[in-house]
């Protein structure tokens, strides 16, 4: 499993090659890949803040569950911070599994903990100014489906 | 002496990323309690409980938790990852 939390830009293609080429025999491998929106107002950047140390362990720690949860061959997940413009990828996860139920299921189990459970914050900088990203009430509900 | 840190918009409104603080504080609540009658930027930040998460020890808890041996109290807004 591989956590990898930096400012520096990645490249998914190159980066779901490299993963897939690590798990075997797995069947499946589900990969999911975050981008920056334009949002309406016109979004020229974003900056993303996050908790150094703890960050690293919130991740670790959902990425365990996943894996008790379903079984794995491999995880991967990799989340940007600092300042991002429009078009560029925030984030992605990778799971690879003998199944695909289980590399679609722990993918989206990443995705839901990762929004709500790992310490970063969004900020929007558009042309009327900054603000930053209120969570959701259905990001929080989503993680009652599990 | 605890280090307390501040995220996102809680940092912006007390204006440090973190500090070090002597307490006597028995639970985070009891240190909100301290930090919001030092000074305005404390109240404004600390305003409403419900929009604010804790963690300590990096750990994510309630306002209810203890102090007692930690060494690292986190402020912060819902997170917003992913």
């Amino acid at each position: 499993m591989t956590v990898r939390v930096d400012p520096a830009r990645f490249d998914p293609g190159a980066e779901l090659n490299a993963f897939s080429k690590g798990v075997g025999n797995a069947g499946a491998v589900v990969s999911f890949t975050g981008v920056v929106r334009d949002v309406a107002g016109g979004l020229s950047a974003m900056e993303i803040e996050h908790y150094p140390g703890m960050t690293e362990k919130a991740i670790a720690a959902i990425v365990d569950q996943a894996k008790s949860r379903w079984t794995l061959a491999d995880a991967l997940v990799i989340h940007r911070y600092g300042r991002l413009e429009a078009g560029e990828m925030i984030m992605m996860v990778a799971t690879a599994s003998r199944h695909r139920v289980d590399a679609f299921q722990a993918a989206e189990y990443l995705m839901d903990y990762l929004k709500s459970r790992a310490p970063f914050w969004k900020k929007e900088l558009t042309r009327e100014g900054a603000e930053w990203v209120e969570a959701r009430d259905e990001d929080e509900a989503a993680l009652d489906r599990w | 002496m605890i280090e307390v840190l501040y995220f996102a918009w809680v940092r912006e409104r007390i204006g440090i990323p973190r500090e070090k603080i002597e307490t006597e504080a028995a639970t985070v609540a009891d240190l909100v309690e301290e930090l919001r009658g030092r000074e305005d930027r404390y109240a404004v930040a600390f305003e409403d409980l419900r929009a604010l998460r804790v963690a300590i020890d990096q750990e994510l808890t309630d306002f209810s938790a203890p102090l007692k041996g930690v060494r690292e109290v986190a402020f912060f807004p819902p997170m917003t990852g992913g």
